[in-house]
């Protein structure tokens, strides 16, 4: 025992190959390459194959990590995906974008004297494998019900309710706002991220098990929930995201070329508005250019920035480097790329020139006080200790909240105080019968597995009232 | 797929009426609301008010001025062509009630964004003055309509080649001097809203205006609309697109709505430059 993990420890973390900074600081493609063959199966084999594991308990949706993980070693990359599905159906968006640092791999025991195995990294090589090199068998499908179930929303959350009631017979139409589907997936993470292609084939994917797409379909408003029903639909589940931006109320916020993070995002890889004049959508160029927050919204819409040819990019934070919520990859990428740090710093208004264009942001520096509510200290401002910035393109990255489109079109769905849906931690029932919801309508903004999850569990709510009744 | 089932040209080509089958928005579209279209995989996501509808038809109707390269790519549609998506309808519907006498002021393609709003008015049971204008006659549009709407209808020009020589806030002094007024709805360029809502604000009539600030989904996702409204920011497509007119900062509209000056331009230049050379 002793001398098999001696062996292990010795075989170091297979490093991700990824664009150099200086090229892909300026191109939009994909940072990270992924791992050949050989370098998955070296990986893998670090894996200590614990009795009771570690990594699972990490993972929201409790992928079998170690089954997964001992194939790869094996070369069984088909028998991998297969285990991966079992529990996750869109391993090649979640192994690259899951803060897997806090999650699976922050559990892993070779974390805790060297570095833990790279489980987001295998499980991105196993599903990009498939993708490119597999079978493309689908899994089995349960006889046809004949029941109808209408998902609302595009995103994480709706893809995996549909694609798991798919398998279970039933029919399933997406109903989607926008002119796409995919949620977030599409308009918000970026293509250097997430290549828009990968969440495209696994939405062909789901279209060739018979899925049908809505789009155009503002719900509220070109039809109703109600409407849906009497179209003949038995259930209905709602994840429809955290999609309001949230503005700082500060003086000048309205002045031209200060954005939202969801508005600049939206019309950088949605409207594809880095190709402009190629597709009609403009985007602002900005050559010095502030993100407020340190999320991933404010990483991706830093380094989009970057990406746009801007000469410096700041990213302003009121709080200090422990508490940036963003995954440890995106801000060491967005580091090496050039993008600054302006931590413990808050905007205090912003100014602009006769057009009515930013010019520049006044701010002042903090410190940490006292702890708050939440355990982390607070930022305070030091008084006298206000500065500017140049700069003329700013992206408000602080946060969203619930867009009311839908939700203020049924009285009946029960709303938090903040116009959450409330819905049953573990079946994702509303207050409506026939009606779940999920994803980031209830939960808030939260992450791609967890709206995954919160899937998950509606369609097996939804399965067993389709079976037997609400 | 939106298929356009009738096509007219205005104003000498500058202005274009398009009849486009959606028969879930006709369903649901009430006076005030607007579409967003966009014509290809390329395209941009643009408003338009919808005009009226053919509820037995399924259609609704758009009427857009060619200002720049979406609402070009949009005049070059023909009839049986389709746009790849229409999506609405959105915003909030017209506040229509019984209020008395209520004066109906258009400028421009504001008289189709204007057309029925006044019939609901005109519908639920009020007297109607409208009052429309155009800078020349043959940039005038829906005269007709407009008069079958209103009790009385006043037409200006700005240089006098039809109706009453003049600006639309001149015939509406008149009707402000010499009648109660319950209720100004004005819908036209950002200035002659700007100007209506001043002139009303000395007579004290409540005043709604439609502002058109540039938007991209419409469903009040990105903040992209936003107008400030009294001390409040709003967003128009979902907390508008109407407003209370003395209490819109309109100039910080106008400066918003100059935003992508540039790019719109470059746009346009190039899409004249390749359809020249075709
Ligand atoms: C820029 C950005 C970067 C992120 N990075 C990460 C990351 O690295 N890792 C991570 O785990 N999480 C990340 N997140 C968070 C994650 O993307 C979300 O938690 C997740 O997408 C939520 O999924 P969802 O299915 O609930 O909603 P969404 O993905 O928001 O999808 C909701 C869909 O519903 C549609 N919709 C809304 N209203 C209606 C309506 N009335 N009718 C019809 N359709 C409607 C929307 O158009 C949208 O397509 C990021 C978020 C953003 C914005
Ligand atoms: C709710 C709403 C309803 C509207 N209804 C009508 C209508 O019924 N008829 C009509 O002719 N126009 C209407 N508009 C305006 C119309 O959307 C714009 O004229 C159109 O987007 C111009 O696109 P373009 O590419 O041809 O011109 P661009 O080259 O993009 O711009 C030319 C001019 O149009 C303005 N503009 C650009 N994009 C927008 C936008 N998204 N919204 C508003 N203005 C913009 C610019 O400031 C510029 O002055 C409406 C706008 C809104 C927001
Ligand atoms: S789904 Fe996410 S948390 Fe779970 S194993 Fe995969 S990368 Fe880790
Ligand atoms: S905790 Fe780490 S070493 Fe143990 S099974 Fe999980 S991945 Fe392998
Ligand atoms: S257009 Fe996006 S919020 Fe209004």
């Amino acid at each position: 025992m002793a001398e098999k993990s001696t062996k292990k420890e010795k075989t170091p973390r297979q490093p991700m190959p990824e664009q150099a900074p200086e090229a892909r600081r300026r191109n939009f493609e994909e940072v990270p390459l992924g791992y050949s063959a050989e370098t998955a199966m070296t990986e893998a084999q670090r894996c200590l194959q614990c009795k009771n594991p570690a990594c699972v308990k990490g993972c929201p949706v409790s992928v079998d990590i170690r089954s997964f993980v001992g194939l790869v070693a094996e070369g069984k990359f088909s028998d991998a995906i297969h285990k991966i599905w079992e529990k996750n159906s869109l391993p090649a968006v979640c192994g690259r974008v899951c803060p897997q640092e806090i999650q699976c791999e922050g559990e892993c025991v070779l974390g805790k004297k060297g570095e833990p195995l790279a489980i987001g990294n295998l499980e991105r090589f196993v599903a990009d494998y498939e993708r490119t090199q597999g079978s493309g068998e689908l899994p089995p499908k349960a006889e046809p019900t004949g029941k109808k179930v209408a998902v609302v929303g595009s995103g994480p959350s709706g893809l995996t309710v549909a694609g798991d009631l798919l398998l279970k017979g039933h029919e399933v139409t997406l109903f989607e706002a926008f002119h796409k589907t995919g949620g977030v997936l599409v308009y918000g993470i970026p293509e250097f991220r997430l290549p828009k292609d990968i969440v495209a084939s696994e939405i062909a994917s789901l279209e060739k098990q018979g899925m049908k797409i809505d789009c155009d379909a503002v719900v509220g408003k070109t039809v109703t929930l109600d409407e849906i029903f009497e179209d003949g639909f038995d259930a209905v589940y709602i994840g429809v995201g955290a999609g309001l931006p949230r503005f700082l109320d500060i003086p000048g916020e309205n002045l031209i070329n200060i954005y939202s993070a969801n508005e600049y995002l939206t019309r950088a890889n949605l409207m594809k508005g880095y190709r402009f004049p190629e597709y009609d959508t403009p985007i602002a160029m900005g050559k010095n250019v502030v993100v407020l927050g340190a999320g991933n919204v404010a990483m991706d819409s830093a380094r989009t920035a970057m990406r746009l040819g801007a000469d410096s990019v700041r990213i302003v934070y009121r709080r200090s480097r422990d508490e940036m919520p963003a995954r440890a990859a995106e801000i060491h990428h967005a580091e090496e790329e050039g993008i600054e740090m302006y931590l413990l710093t808050n905007p205090l208004r912003f100014d602009g020139d006769e057009k009515g264009r930013v010019t520049r942001m006044e701010c002042i520096q903090m410190e940490l006080g006292e702890p708050d509510e939440s355990g982390r200290r607070r930022p305070v401002p030091i008084e006298g200790a206000e500065f500017t910035m140049d700069c003329d393109l700013v992206v408000v990255a602080v946060g969203a909240g619930a867009n009311p489109v839908l939700t203020q079109s049924d009285p009946e769905i029960a709303l938090t105080r903040r116009g959450y849906i409330i819905a049953d931690e573990e079946t994702g029932k509303t207050t409506k019968p026939g009606v779940w919801a999920g994803g980031d309508i209830v939960t808030g903004q939260a992450t791609v597995i967890l709206a995954m999850g919160a899937g998950r569990s509606a369609a097996d709510s939804i399965h067993k009232y389709l079976t037997w009744g609400w | 797929m939106f298929k356009i089932v009738d096509r007219k040209e205005m104003a000498d080509g500058s202005i274009i009426m398009n009849q486009i089958e959606a028969p879930r928005i006709v369903a649901k579209a009430k006076p005030g609301q607007f579409v967003i279209l966009k014509a290809n995989e390329t395209g941009e996501r643009v408003p338009l008010t919808i005009s009226d509808l053919d509820a037995e038809k399924g259609t609704i109707e758009v009427i857009y001025m060619v200002v720049g390269k979406s609402t070009a790519m949009f005049k070059a549609l023909d009839v049986g062509d389709a746009y790849q998506d229409v999506i609405g309808p959105l915003g909030k519907p017209t506040d229509i009630e019984k209020l008395g006498h209520v004066v109906c002021v258009g400028g421009g393609t504001g008289i189709a964004v204007l057309f029925p709003i006044t019939r609901g008015f005109k519908n639920a049971g009020n007297q109607v003055t409208s009052i429309i204008g155009a800078r020349t006659k043959d940039l005038l549009i829906l005269e007709d309509k407009m008069k079958g709407v209103s009790d009385k209808l006043r037409v200006c020009t700005d240089d006098g080649s039809y109706g009453t020589k003049g600006f639309v806030t001149d015939a509406l002094k008149d009707v402000l001097e010499n009648s109660r007024v319950d209720l100004v709805v004005a819908i036209g360029p950002v200035p002659m809203m700007k100007f209506v809502s001043a002139l009303t604000r000395e007579y004290d009539v409540r005043t709604l205006v439609s502002l058109n600030p540039i938007m991209i989904d419409g469903t009040g996702m990105c903040g992209c609309c936003r107008v400030t409204v009294g001390d409040e920011t709003k967003f128009a497509c979902v907390d508008g697109p109407e407003f209370d007119g003395h209490l819109v900062d309109f100039d910080g509209l106008i400066q918003r709505l100059r935003a992508y000056e540039e790019q719109e331009k470059e746009a346009y230049d190039n899409y004249c430059a390749t359809m020249g050379n075709q």
